[in-house]
Formats: structure tokens, C-alpha cells, sequence
């Protein structure tokens, strides 16, 4: 569904992505981790078409994206911090962007109502907390019911029974065999979520495996463990190459 | 494309900047009517207030505006929407309420007292700078990020336009004032659309007969119907160029 070739990024001389390649097809849930700046906010934007790379190419359902937009009605974006006209309530807010999508397919409102965000509807941007904005970005990425959804840490600043009811959302759009990319640090949310992991590290994709092999390879049940060790033995081999050989 | 336009105009007209700008412009253009006895010379204070604020008004206002509708550039990029609509809607959303404030604040004192073509002139180039000095803003906001620097960029444009380069100019006349440089200094004008605007409204008002040897050349040139056709061609230049560098810019640019 989408496939990324080679595409790497500067940002004055700064390298944030070095030939990232990838693979991604549909009823995936996919999992992109990393540390801080290694990329993962630029590879995402990538796609959405708002960073525009230097090299490669990323293609759509078998179509480049490179000057196209319409492939973006088949994406919901939830940005990791949501930015917002400030003047504007959340009302306008989703009645602007329901205008300007101008579709007849039916919208999902069911976050909208698990969220209780009617009854803020007159409330203005400014006057928002950052859990009720990610609120406001949850709802907007999936209201209409896009094939795809790309999620920028979504869990983050919402509160915990927020953020279950947006996981048990993001659990039942999988099941519909929607492809589903989530970059999150909190690794213990995702045990239950994902099918795919991608690693990222400084530009690059480090590897790119099923939830499944991962375990397997590590002998860990959760995920978080997993990639710890991972972590561990790629320091190890770092600081002391020989000693690597022999554990 | 027009949801989009009709959502920024909405939006613009919400700050209440716009009204205040139609309001100052009314009071003024009423007044300098009211002031001088007869309606020659209020076009000519007229003129200048023209010449002076609207450029500043308009700039200020359009980059600003920019800068503070980031948020909202973002939003609608993550949606189905090609970049150059976005950019163009833009445009046209501000340069139309800017147009809409100029009409309501002194086409309408302009056409009561001065019904004329001078009149009918005035309200041309008042519309085509407010157009042009909206595109000079979309340029000086795309060229940087930040905003104190943007607003920096809109402001010093402004102050060129308005202010330096008639004092270049004045400085050019008095020290080659031996030679034959009438024809130049037509050219010279083209490069700043306040001036071409000013020299356009003045051939039309009675006072040109008193400037002089230059004056007649001028006269030669603007005063033909070539002449005037080449001026406004000149003025939309001045509108479309920076507007389309500001467009590459914008489809290129990572947000």
C-alpha cells in the first residue's frame, strides 16, 4: 500500500533521514520507534507530502505522491502536537475541515462522542488543554473513515481512560484491515496493538520485523522488553566488538 | 477552492484590524474633502494618504496575518488539498478584504466628491497597490521563518517604496541635473509601483501643467494611451512576479 524507496532528507546539513526504505501493506499495524530526533516525525511528514524529500520516492496504492493530494483523503493524521488557528472553537474547527473534505461517505463520530467533545464544542483552541487538543486531533484523523492512519504519538498528555478508549478505537479500525502506522515511546501501550515494529536510529531504519520474530529472536513475551535487549546487545557490540562475539 | 477563500475571509473579518483600517481611511478621505475648498486639491491629500498608508496597511497586515495563520497552513496540508490553493486562496482571501476595506473606506468619499475619471484613477491604482503590496507580504513571509525577521522584511520593503527611493531619486536629479536624464528618469520609475502609481494620478490633476520640463516629459509618455496601458501592465508585474516567487517558494517549502 505504501512503499518507500530510498528517500533521504537534509535539513541544511543536517541528515534526518539517510535512504530510508520501507513496505507497507494493508491490515498492518505498524509500529515506528526510535529515539528522540531520529527521524520519525520527518518520515511521517514525508508521506502526509508536508516535508518534501530530496531523493526517492513514495508511492501510494501504486501512484508516486510527489505533487499529487489527493491520496491524502485516505489518510487520517494525527499530528503530535496539534497546532490550531487559536480563534477558533472546536466546533468550527471539525465543521471547517467536514466542509473542506466535502464528502459523502458516512463520518465516524464515535471518538467524537467517547470524548465528550460536543458538550465543548463552543470552547476556543487557546483556551485548550493539550489532552483535550490530541482529543481534537484523535477525532479529526478518523472521522473519515481513511484507509490509512498515522498516528504521532497519540498517547500522549491524554489521560489513561482517554487514551484506553482511543486504543480500543485504534484496535477495532486493525480489525477492519486499515493500515495503521504509530510512533510512540511508551512501549508497554502497544503490547497488545501492533502486528510490525520499525526501529529507526539516526536516519536510518535499523531493522523492520513482525512482532512475532522479534519475541521469537529474544526470548522476551513483551515488547518493550524485547527491544531493550535488543538496545543492549547492539551497545554492547558498540562499545566492545569482540566481547559481543562471545556472549 | 472558494470553501477555503470563504473560510479566510471570514477569519479576517473576525479581527476587527480590517474594520479599523476601512474606519481610519473613511474618517480620512471625509475629512480631506471637507478640509479644502475644492475637490482638486482633497484628491491631492488624498493621493498621498494613499500612497502612504495603504502600502503600509496593507503589507503589515497580510504578513502578519501569514505568520499567524501557520497553524492553520498546517491543518489544511494534512488534508486533500493541493498547495497552490491553499497559497492562492490566500492571496485572494486577503488581497479581496483589503480591496473590499479600501472601496468601503474611500472609493466611497472618492466617487461622491470626484465622480471622474481622476476619481475612477484613483480608485485603479489605490486597488492595484493594495494588490501589489499584499503580494510583497506573501514574499517577505516566505522568505523566512521567523516572524520578527518577516515583519522586519515588510516593514524595510515598505519604507524603500515609500520613502528611500524617492530620496534616491531626488539624490540621482540634483547631482546629474547637467544632463539630459528626463527620458531615465521615466524609466526609473518603473522601479517602484508607489511611484508609478503617483506620477499616474498627477498627469491627470491639473497641477502637472507645474512641473516643469520633466513634467512635459512625463506628460509625453504617461499621458498617452500607450503610455498608460504600459504603466498598468507594469503595476500587475509588480503584483504577479512576487507573488509567483512566493508561490515556488511555498510549493517547495517543508512544514
Amino acid at each position: 500500500m505504501i512503499e518507500i524507496q530510498n528517500i533521504s532528507k537534509k535539513f541544511g546539513k543536517l541528515e534526518v533521514l539517510k535512504g530510508v526504505n520501507l513496505l507497507c501493506k494493508k491490515g498492518e499495524c505498524i509500529a515506528l520507534i526510535g529515539p528522540n530526533g531520529c527521524g520519525k516525525t520527518t518520515l511521517i511528514k514525508s508521506i502526509l507530502g508536508m516535508v518534501l524529500p530530496d531523493n526517492g520516492s513514495i508511492v501510494f496504492n501504486g501512484k508516486s505522491v510527489v505533487g499529487e493530494y489527493v491520496y491524502r483523503e485516505k489518510i487520517g493524521y494525527m499530528p503530535q502536537i496539534g497546532r490550531y488557528p487559536d480563534n477558533m472553537t472546536i466546533g468550527q474547527i471539525i465543521e471547517m475541515i467536514k466542509k473542506i473534505r466535502n464528502t459523502n461517505n458516512e463520518l465516524d463520530e464515535d471518538l467524537l462522542k467517547a470524548f465528550e467533545l460536543e458538550k465543548m464544542f463552543d470552547k476556543q483552541m487557546r483556551t485548550l488543554s493539550g489532552g483535550t487538543t490530541q482529543k481534537v486531533s484523535a477525532v479529526l484523523a478518523f472521522l473519515f473513515n481513511p484507509e490509512v492512519l498515522i498516528l504521532d504519538e497519540p498517547t500522549a498528555g491524554l489521560d489513561p481512560l482517554a487514551s484506553e478508549i482511543l486504543k480500543e478505537k485504534i484496535i477495532q479500525e486493525k480489525e477492519k484491515g486499515k493500515l495503521i502506522f504509530i510512533t510512540s515511546h511508551l512501549l508497554s501501550e502497544l503490547d497488545d496493538l501492533i502486528t510490525e515494529i520499525i526501529f529507526m536510529q539516526d536516519g536510518e531504519v535499523h531493522f523492520h520485523k513482525k512482532v512475532e520474530v522479534l519475541k521469537a529472536e529474544t526470548n522476551e513475551i513483551k515488547i518493550s522488553k524485547a527491544i531493550a535487549s535488543i538496545l543492549k546487545q547492539k551497545q554492547i557490540e558498540n562499545h566492545n566488538p569482540k566481547l559481543a562475539k562471545v556472549s | 477552492m472558494n470553501r477555503i477563500i470563504k473560510i479566510i475571509l471570514l477569519d479576517i473579518l473576525k479581527s476587527k484590524i480590517v474594520l479599523a483600517y476601512t474606519f481610519i481611511l473613511a474618517i480620512l478621505s471625509w475629512s480631506s474633502f471637507a478640509l479644502e475648498d475644492n475637490s482638486a486639491k482633497g484628491l491631492l491629500t488624498i493621493l498621498n494618504v494613499i500612497l502612504f498608508t495603504v502600502p503600509l496597511v496593507s503589507i503589515l497586515f497580510a504578513t502578519i496575518y501569514l505568520y499567524n495563520s501557520s497553524e492553520f497552513i498546517e491543518l489544511l496540508l494534512s488534508q486533500p488539498i493541493k498547495r497552490k490553493k491553499i497559497w492562492i486562496s490566500l492571496f485572494l482571501g486577503l488581497s479581496f478584504s483589503m480591496i473590499a476595506a479600501f472601496f468601503v473606506g474611500a472609493g466611497i468619499p472618492l466617487l461622491i466628491n470626484s465622480p471622474d475619471s481622476v476619481g475612477i484613477m484613483m480608485l485603479l491604482n489605490g486597488t492595484l497597490i493594495t494588490i501589489i503590496f499584499t503580494a510583497l507580504a506573501f514574499l517577505s513571509s516566505i522568505l523566512t521563518r521567523d516572524k520578527a525577521k518577516g515583519i522586519g522584511i515588510a516593514i524595510m520593503t515598505w519604507l524603500f517604496f515609500a520613502l528611500i527611493f524617492d530620496g534616491l531619486v531626488l539624490f540621482l536629479l540634483f547631482q546629474l541635473q547637467d544632463y539630459p536624464i528626463e527620458n531615465a528618469m521615466v524609466g526609473m520609475t518603473a522601479l517602484s509601483p508607489i511611484d508609478l502609481a503617483r506620477i499616474q494620478i498627477l498627469l491627470h490633476l491639473d497641477v502637472s501643467a507645474m512641473m516643469g520640463y520633466t513634467g512635459a516629459i512625463f506628460k509625453d509618455f504617461f499621458g498617452t494611451s500607450t503610455g498608460l496601458i504600459v504603466s498598468f501592465l507594469l503595476l500587475s508585474l509588480w503584483a504577479i512576479i512576487p507573488f509567483i516567487i512566493s508561490l515556488k517558494k511555498f510549493n517547495k517549502k517543508d512544514l
